[in-house]
């Protein structure tokens, strides 16, 4: 297993990071958040068709590039850095992972090189992002094989060319694709804290479904395990930028005839959350190595993902904190990040609800 | 002793339930004293009728619109305000923090022009403190005053100023000396909003509630006659307002705090929202742990509040102790929202219209909002080393 990046790593790190510093600002952001769809079109052909981004993860047989969750997770800090807008977490994330995960194969021979050329945008339909035990109660699929039920929050669900849903039936979970024109569908754009990530309530009355794939208990837990991993990556860059950012404004501000980042406070305020971050994006690092090595640990996803959650959430609020009131503006970008913190610390479960996670995986029980 | 307070309160008692309108009662809108909003009824109303009596500001002297109230008095006034869930008639920063600044430092013919309109809630304020340059080390303050005859003629920018589109007059320090050591040469004075030299630019919140402004002082005048305490010794002038401004956000003195709704006593100790997620069963042991930890820290910090109380009796600001109220109990605030907003996971991410209750955007946005209790009147550092320096003594 390896501990470090390889070189080619490293490189392909700066070659994400030099596009999307020129074609991820934060002025873009702001714009884009203002959008329906959250995103730029031009963007996302660029990425997915000259730099095959979308694929990076997705097996080479499907159209891929066939690389693992090291090579995503470069590509998820480096967006996360930048507040990159846009459906590369729903669509080459989760739904990509919902499929090389959970389809049967004839389905992931259609479907997989679609979402790595990023020709199609697919959303996955949850009914529950808080807690992968959540998944299946809400959406199910009647005797009849059609589909009726309410998924609260669908990262972008409306921006998106098709759905993939993961519902519950008779028979057990399975994975289902669904086409945008279909009937008894409903799709409605929800507004949360974080504008940078477009969410939609997904409502289906006896909606026609194609049967995509089985999910067993153990694939939703590995594909619920492999989201939260790669959400991390998308937080520790963030996390990182933030910090930097914060660092940087303390050497620059003077107070009292001097850098408020010579006062001992700050200084020890910041050098505990470069520990925090530091630790935090180890172990995250470390997860993926292991699982490209194939030697990953059961309880290590949820480790990293209540690590990340809660360093990224105690980085946004000293990012505010040591900015005094310029922090408290909506001019100020700062704000942005810290919104981007919130949704993500929540979504796909709590620092706390990863806590519990990771001690069932050790054999633990909740005492409550 | 123990009878005549009895007897105040069934008095009280029974003019709050006759008098008190409908529509005062309940979450809902507080005056604010301006001249530039308007208002429901029954707060207008209310207000005329509390003001009436003096119990706007119960505990000033009759002669500046108060009622004379002794604190033991004034806390069954609230407490008989909060059984009926009656919110308070009037809240600014005149009430709240030039008032009890004037009383003390005020000449007589400044306490009879400002107060009494203070007390009927016929002028709100804003605090003109904060600088560009000028936050944390408020005493590195540049806005200039040149006294002009009977004028002081002011240039110079403030920030951060909030409310004062809602204003009608700002207090306001300003450098009077610019030769002097910074602390020395800083006077106090009184402007008001709408004149020429004053111009206010709004500054959008993070949290989209109501903004705070830039605030531009080109050839302001300030009466010589608005000058609050001596010239060039404006700062033990605005320090003390400073402690009645954190007292209030420490929840000391008597009175419903600003952070805590009318109607919620002390003792209720989990919101709403907290005691739902408690009782869940999906609710993880440790989650209820946190809450617990929380609801211990507060109780603490409820009891220590009260102790304080009862040893500044004579109702006098506790001085630089109100540095360790704000320091906490900004933090227990922010740390309650933090919780709240953890607890409701993928439901506590709303920001607006459908989709979410209004109480889980309600509790959005207060956690967004919560983020800035540890920066305003003072940032927590600040405190931290008023509390090392003052209370403690040790070296700077
Ligand atoms: C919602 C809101 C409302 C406000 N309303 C008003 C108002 O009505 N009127 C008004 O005048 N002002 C108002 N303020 C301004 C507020 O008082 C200042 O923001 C605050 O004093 C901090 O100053 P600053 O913003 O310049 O931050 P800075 O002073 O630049 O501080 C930046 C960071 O450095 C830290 N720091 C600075 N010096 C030290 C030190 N020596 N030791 C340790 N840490 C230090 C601070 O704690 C902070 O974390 C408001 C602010 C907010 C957020």
């Amino acid at each position: 297993m390896q501990t470090l990046y390889t070189d080619d790593q490293n490189q392909f790190r700066s070659v994400v990071s030099r596009f999307l510093e020129a074609h991820a600002t934060t002025s873009q952001a702001r714009e884009l958040q203002e959008t329906a769809s959250g995103f730029d079109q031009a963007v996302w052909h660029q990425m997915s068709g000259e730099l095959g981004l979308v694929g990076t993860h997705l097996p080479e047989a499907y159209g891929g590039f066939g690389f693992g969750m090291i090579e995503l997770g470069i590509v998820l800090e480096e967006m996360g850095r930048r507040l990159y807008c846009g459906p590369f977490f729903s669509s080459a994330v989760l739904s990509g992972l919902a499929v090389a995960e959970l389809a049967d194969e004839a389905n992931k021979i259609e479907l997989l090189p679609k979402i790595a050329s990023g020709e199609e945008r697919v959303a996955l339909v949850l009914d529950d992002l808080n807690q992968v035990e959540g998944i299946g109660h809400q959406l199910m699929i009647s005797d009849q094989g059609l589909l009726s039920g309410t998924a609260p929050m669908v990262i972008d669900g409306l921006s998106a060319q098709r759905l993939l849903v993961i519902a519950g039936s008779a028979t057990g979970l399975g994975l289902y694709q669904v086409d945008k024109g279909a009937q008894g569908l409903s799709i409605t754009p929800r507004v949360s804290v974080d504008q940078t990530r477009k969410l939609a309530e997904v409502v289906f009355v006896d909606t026609a479904t194609q049967f995509v794939g089985r999910v067993s208990p153990e694939a939703l837990n590995r594909f619920w395990d492999l989201a939260s991993v790669a959400l991390s990556h998308e937080m520790i860059g963030g996390a990182e930028r933030l910090l930097e950012d914060t660092i940087a404004y303390t050497k620059l501000r003077v107070q009292f005839g001097r850098p408020i980042g010579s006062v001992q406070a700050i200084k020890h305020r910041c050098a505990d959350l470069l520990l925090t971050l530091e630790f935090a994006k180890a172990a995250t690092q470390h997860v993926s190595f292991s699982l490209a090595a194939g030697e990953e640990e059961k309880h290590h996803p949820s480790m990293v993902k209540a690590m990340v959650s809660d360093c990224y959430r105690d980085i946004a609020i000293a990012a505010i904190q040591l900015r005094g009131g310029i922090g408290f503006t909506w001019e100020n970008d700062t704000h942005l990040w810290f919104r981007r913190a919130k949704c993500s610390e929540v979504l796909l479960g709590t620092a706390g609800y990863h806590r519990e996670r990771m001690i069932q995986s050790l054999g633990g029980q909740d005492a409550a | 002793m123990t009878t005549s307070i009895e007897a105040f309160r069934s008095e009280t008692r029974d003019w709050l339930r006759t008098n008190c309108p409908p529509g005062a009662i309940g979450p809902g809108e507080i005056h604010s004293g301006s001249t530039k909003m308007s208002f429901q009824a029954d707060t207008v109303a209310w207000l005329e009728i509390m003001a009436d009596r003096g119990w706007t500001v119960p505990m000033w002297p009759k002669a500046y619109g108060g009622a004379d109230l002794s604190l033991d008095q004034a806390k069954v006034l609230y407490e008989e305000m909060a059984a009926i869930g009656a919110r308070l008639p009037l809240i600014n920063m005149g009430t709240r923090m030039l008032g009890p600044t004037l009383l003390e430092y005020g000449t007589e013919a400044q306490k009879l022009r400002h107060l009494p309109v203070i007390a009927r809630g016929g002028a709100a304020w804003c605090q003109g403190y904060s600088e560009p340059g000028a936050g944390s080390d408020l005493a590195g303050l540049s806005t200039k005053a040149v006294l002009q005859g009977d004028q002081f003629v002011i240039h110079g920018q403030k920030i951060w100023t909030s409310g004062a589109q809602n204003a009608d007059w700002m207090f306001c320090l300003v450098r009077t000396d610019s030769d002097a050591p910074k602390h020395q040469g800083i006077s106090f004075v009184l402007l008001p909003m709408d004149q020429p030299g004053v111009t206010i630019k709004p500054i959008k919140l993070l949290s989209g509630s109501s903004p705070f402004c830039e605030t531009f002082l080109d050839g302001a005048i300030a009466e010589k006659s608005d000058l609050v305490g001596k010239l060039n010794e404006g700062w033990a002038v605005g320090k003390r307002l400073l402690q009645h401004e954190r007292s209030g956000q420490g929840g000391l003195g008597p009175g419903p705090v600003r952070s805590r709704p009318v109607g919620v006593t002390v003792d209720l100790e989990l919101s709403e929202v907290l005691a739902r997620y408690v009782a869940d069963p999906q609710t993880k042991s440790s989650q209820r742990e946190a809450v617990l930890r929380w609801n211990m820290r507060n109780r603490a910090f409820q009891l220590t509040q009260a102790r304080m109380g009862q040893e500044v009796r004579d109702g006098k600001t506790p001085g630089a102790a109100t540095s360790m109220f704000k320091l906490y109990g900004a933090s227990l605030a922010q740390d309650k929202q933090s919780l709240t907003a953890e607890l409701m996971g993928c439901a506590g991410i709303g920001w607006e219209g459908e989709g979410f209750s209004e109480e889980e955007i309600g509790a959005t946005r207060s956690w967004l909002a919560s983020r800035a209790v540890t920066i305003y009147g003072g940032t927590n550092e600040v405190q931290a080393n008023i509390i090392a320096k003052r209370v403690l003594g040790l070296p700077d």
